[in-house]
């Protein structure tokens, strides 16, 4: 409970100071637009092509918009050695981990609400067929590249080549995750019935929502302080 | 005793080399459908599983480190994945050929191929990690993490192509289930396996001794600024 408070308390420092300043959140969805309208170019926006890909174009602009956010997560306290004091402060590595993945989590939702209507006017599509489920893959999605990006993002974070190195290390980690959530995305856009085997894929991004959870808990210690 | 021990392991990986590449190559008959090209398969199926071997090696390497803080372990496990990688590019490259012949294409998307390619990937991503850091320790707890997490995403990407239809030659070994291809013409890839890990053992060991020098010569340098 304590630790969950002490996440929280460093989840609310990061939503506040973007919320004052809405760079990465500005910065984010704008990229987020710009791929939209890319995506128009290379692929006719009435064609049914289109409706059967929706899976993959959301997501992949979900992952390109959500590396802008995760990038800053860590970044954005190495001015003024913010992150020297919070390693130092009574925070355990897996607290301060758990909070920024869930001011990251709260923002990256936020990219894919305000992308989905955007993405269903500009190419035509009908995505609030079975908007419960959709938004529980929504959810776990966004939970993966969370995770994951979070992860990366502190490992990265004294690197040179930092804004170079998250997302070539961060995309091939995310297969298994993003191959489920673009296979459920499709179905629950296109308003089919889950099949017993879609189930497969729910099964697929949870467990690795929550390998990836447990392990980043367990390794933030030695990431952060060593 | 270093060298002895790599001259020792280089002395029988060419022994068992030199008995099996004949055996492939002139005793075992050529496969009814596919001719004499299915004989890549000696070399293939091998090097994929040396290169998970290798990368087993680094897995616990890694959590070795990262449990005692002992820095021969970042050294086995740097060198050990560079190798698997090495072994990886072997098994894409053979792939490639026998799909050339087999498909008539170079590449295909499928669910193995690609499960192979995302692997390739997430350890050519440790080593530039490793490459982009430049403080030892810092370098050593930082790979080892992503060393431990690449094994996992490993184990989930390769489980999901059972559920992705792939156009990939099912497995053909019986200790897999398989049991499609006749006894004796599977016996050589168990022997090229194990002479790939002893080869593969002698590449961990030299660049393992690399690793060292660097980190030698790292704190010597170290040292020489503080004066």
């Amino acid at each position: 409970m304590r630790s969950l408070r002490a996440a929280w308390v460093v989840a609310g420092k990061d939503l506040r100071s973007e919320l004052r300043t809405k760079e990465t959140l500005n910065a984010s969805l704008s990229f987020a637009l710009v791929i939209l309208l890319l995506f128009s170019f290379i692929l006719d926006p009435d064609s049914q092509t289109v409706r059967a890909m929706t899976g993959g174009l959301l997501w992949l602009v979900f992952m390109f918009a959500g590396a802008l956010i995760l990038n800053r997560s860590f970044a954005r306290e190495l001015p003024n050695d913010c992150l020297e004091a919070l390693i130092a402060s009574p925070l355990s590595g897996a607290e301060l981990f758990l909070g920024k993945c869930a001011a990251n989590f709260v923002l990256l939702v936020l990219v894919e609400v305000i992308c989905l209507p955007v993405f269903g006017i500009f190419y035509n599509v009908r995505w609030m067929r079975q908007p419960g489920l959709l938004f529980v893959v929504l959810l776990l999605g966004a939970w993966a590249l969370t995770i994951i990006g979070t992860m990366f993002s502190a490992l990265t974070v004294n690197l040179r080549l930092r804004e170079l190195m998250l997302p070539t290390l961060i995309y091939p980690f995310l297969v298994p995750a993003l191959m489920a959530a673009i296979q459920l995305t499709n179905v629950l856009i296109g308003g089919d019935t889950l099949e017993k085997d879609d189930y497969i894929w729910f099964r697929v991004l949870a467990g690795f929502d929550l390998i990836f959870t447990l392990l980043g808990m367990a390794l933030a210690e030695s990431v952060f302080v060593g | 005793m270093r060298y002895k021990l790599i001259w020792l392991l280089a002395v029988a990986s060419a022994a068992l080399l030199a008995v099996q590449i004949p055996i492939i190559f002139f005793k075992l008959p050529d496969e009814l459908n596919q001719g004499m090209v299915y004989r890549i398969i000696y070399f293939h199926v091998p090097a994929a599983l040396t290169a998970f071997t290798c990368f087993f090696v680094a897995l616990i390497c890694s959590i070795g480190f990262l449990t005692t803080g002992n820095a021969r372990f970042d050294s086995v496990a740097a060198a050990s994945t560079e190798t698997g990688l090495a072994f990886a590019t072997v098994n894409l490259i053979t792939g490639s050929i026998w799909g050339r012949y087999a498909w008539g294409i170079w590449w295909t998307w499928d669910a193995r191929l690609t499960s192979m390619l995302v692997c390739w990937l997430l350890y050519a991503g440790y080593l530039m990690l490793r490459r982009a850091v430049e403080e030892p320790t810092q370098r050593a707890r930082l790979s080892a993490a992503v060393s431990i997490f690449a094994f996992a995403d490993v184990v989930i990407v390769w489980k999901s192509i059972e559920w992705w239809r792939t156009q990939h030659p099912q497995p053909v070994l019986s200790l897999r289930g398989g049991g499609g291809m006749a006894e004796g013409m599977q016996a050589p890839i168990y022997w090229d396996f194990l002479a790939f890990v002893l080869l593969s053992a002698i590449l961990i060991l030299i660049r393992m001794r690399q690793e060292n020098v660097r980190r030698e010569i790292d704190s010597l340098r170290r040292f020489a600024h503080a004066l």
